[in-house]
């Protein structure tokens, strides 16, 4: 059985249809590159997986674990281990950045049913993983993002998924807006993560991520469906050819 | 402890304010400046003064051994004094201290009872208060804690208290509202920053639930003072605080941060004054509003540039939070600027907790109501950060959680 089953997903926002029958299968241990144009659907899919508000799911299903995930609140999608790096993480002064991951964490474990860690304990843990993204401890004291760079956010998302240990963690266009060193960091971070027990879902507009972080499977996204679908190697044919040649193709095929 | 001195002073405020209050009367919401606050429910009660003397109020905002000073005040009488202020602040109360010569010059100088019925009814009961000077010169790091406890239903009281700060002094001072029962609080502060002298004064309003407090506080700054205003409504079923500023003279600056947090229905209205009487003075001002169920709250924030005032820099932002759909705020921030040499802004919002922020915390396995939790507490953290002593800061904390029990379920046990 899939960890992740999407079938026939469709979904929007504002009375806006953006997915259109998106069907796809993500196993445990596997990572899964799912790229395309900008528009076609890729951070809708992401929203709706870790149910953010206003987007509407207007058809087709979606099952984590066996279990129905559209019917569970965000907080309940995370505690089962769907984990969401977002394209746009929001600052959030005043909420400092320890005490919100440690609340996180602990929400997790209380969840699992495991003893929740006190601050040193939590600290050490953090610490362990802040050098795997190279995350500055001055960080941890300051409000959540706040006034953090564009590439110090999405670290910071990484951060916060090497802490928080996700079973499913999603990708939303991590890598825009990240220079060379960024880049290599953060897949270097989505790497420690891969394990049989760990899936991954990197949503991507460009090839260059996939170079550090190499998928099992690429997916195409144009117009809210998966056009096509292959190995590591169709990625690197999209960067050649550009996303034109899919849609020329699909239009052929209709 | 001294017995009382009956003075000329006293007798002349008492006399005079009699006579204004009645000339005035209560005032009414036909007054621009009670538009949004109705005492009629106060104006119709019977209400006397507690006989002195009575047992002390159990309380859970002791500062013992942290202030430096502690005074405690029972329905307006002098209750008690524990520890010693350090050489050069003297502390006393008004009705032990009413023949001393600050008190001859400066009670009664800058609450104007002309113009209020408040500070005239005030005047007209005078009875007791804290009287406290910094010598000059003196950096006193500590401070000073006053509590004014009201208990009983009927009962008023009118504490009315002085504090000056001699030049180049460093003063801190804290006073604390609270008590048990319908009560009526009328209180009266004077404060006198002369040249230089650095002064952070704290109001923590924690009143009971069916109480009324009405309150004036008056800040007098001399050549390069630098006064810091905190003013905190977590408490009382109708709060209004009258701040007022005065930048007398040059190269002043003051700070007026003030944070009501109310719920139920609770009433708070804030009335805020700043005068920019002479050039090259500063102030800074930010009022924020929590509010939830069906709680009302006002800033009225007035600023004045007087044509002699050059070089004037203000700057005046007022942000609430609404949390129901019952509660309900007004924000009227005004300025009056008379000269052309100035730099102020002003700004005002009103809004709900950020949606964004609550999925991004949800996101992460943190519930809906902890989520509100931790924003409500972000929001009101900006100032309450600010505050410089750690025992105050968790006070009002504590009062916050009071304040929002079925918003804030996590925390309501630690909050007792």
């Amino acid at each position: 059985m899939s960890l992740l089953e999407i079938k026939n997903l469709t979904a929007g926002i504002e009375g806006k249809e953006i997915l259109k029958g998106l069907s796809l299968s993500v196993g445990a241990g596997e990572v899964h590159a799912l790229m395309g144009p900008n528009g076609s659907g890729k951070s809708t899919l992401a929203n709706v997986l870790a149910g953010r508000p206003r987007y509407e799911v207007t058809g087709g299903s979606v099952t984590y674990e066996g279990r129905n995930l559209l019917e569970m609140a965000p907080e309940a999608r995370a505690r089962e281990g769907v984990f969401l790096a977002m394209q746009y993480p929001v600052e959030i002064p005043g909420v400092n950045n320890t005490y919100f991951l440690k609340a996180a964490l602990n929400a997790m474990r209380k969840h699992r049913g495991e003893e929740e860690l006190d601050a040193i304990e939590f600290l050490q843990l953090a610490r362990q993983k802040m050098k795997v993204v190279g995350f500055d401890e001055s960080f941890m004291n300051r409000g959540v993002n706040e006034g953090f760079s564009g590439g110090e956010k999405k670290r910071n998302e990484i951060f916060q998924m090497a802490v928080l240990d996700p079973k499913l963690a999603i990708l939303d266009e991590t890598d825009s807006g990240l220079d060379i060193d960024a880049l290599r960091i953060v897949a270097e971070g989505v790497n420690t993560l891969r394990s049989e027990k760990h899936a991954v879902l990197v949503i991507t507009h460009y090839q260059r991520l996939l170079q550090y972080l190499v998928p099992d499977f690429v997916h195409v996204l144009s117009n809210g469906r998966i056009v096509k679908s292959g190995g590591k190697e169709l990625a690197e044919e999209l960067e050649q050819k550009g996303y034109e040649w899919l849609e020329t193709e699909v239009a052929t095929a209709r | 402890m001294k017995t009382a001195v009956e003075t000329a002073v006293l007798q002349r405020l008492r006399q005079a304010g009699a006579e204004r209050f009645k000339a005035l009367g209560w005032p009414t919401t036909r007054i621009e400046e009670w538009k949004y606050t109705s005492l009629a429910a106060l104006a119709k009660m019977q209400w006397s003064a507690a006989i002195p003397g009575g047992e002390a109020p159990v309380l859970t905002n002791s500062m013992v051994g942290v202030a430096a000073v502690e005074m405690l005040f029972v329905n307006g009488h002098f209750h008690s004094m524990q520890g010693e202020p350090p050489r050069g602040i003297s502390v006393s109360n008004l009705a032990a201290a009413a023949d001393s010569d600050v008190v001859e010059q400066h009670l009664g100088r800058y609450a104007d009872l002309e113009r209020s019925a408040m500070t005239a009814l005030n005047a007209a009961n005078i009875e007791d208060g804290a009287v406290i000077v910094a010598g000059e010169r003196v950096p006193f790091e500590g401070f000073i804690h006053l509590i004014f406890a009201g208990s009983g239903d009927g009962v008023w009281s009118h504490p009315r208290n002085l504090i000056v700060a001699g030049r180049g002094s460093q003063l801190t001072v804290v006073e604390s509202f609270v008590g048990t029962g319908a009560y009526f609080t009328n209180s009266v502060t004077e404060i006198v920053a002369a040249d230089g002298a650095v002064v952070d004064h704290y109001k923590i309003g924690c009143e009971s639930a069916t109480a009324y407090h009405v309150g004036s506080v008056h800040y007098h700054q001399e050549r390069a003072s630098s006064v810091t205003s905190r003013n905190v409504v977590a408490g009382g079923a109708l709060v209004r605080n009258d701040i007022t500023g005065i930048l007398a003279g040059e190269g002043a600056s003051l700070t007026l941060e003030g944070l009501f947090v109310i719920t139920g229905q609770q009433h708070a209205d804030n009335h805020t004054l700043i005068d920019h009487v002479s050039p090259r003075c500063e102030s800074h001002e930010i009022y924020k509003g929590i509010l939830d169920e069906s709680a009302r709250g006002i800033f009225d924030g007035r600023i004045i540039v007087r044509p002699n005032a050059q070089k004037t820099v203000s700057r005046q932002e007022n942000r609430n939070l609404l949390l129901s759909e019952k509660a309900v705020v007004d924000s009227k921030p005004t300025l009056e600027i008379h000269n052309d040499d100035v730099k102020c802004n002003h700004g005002s919002t009103i809004g709900q907790l950020d949606e964004e922020a609550m999925f991004y915390l949800r996101s992460r396995g943190i519930d809906e109501e902890d989520a509100r939790t931790l924003l409500v507490l972000a929001f009101a953290s900006e100032l309450v950060n600010r505050m410089k002593i750690e025992p105050v800061r968790e006070q009002v904390r504590r009062a916050l959680f009071r304040q929002m029990p079925e918003r804030l379920p996590e925390q309501r046990e630690k909050g007792r």
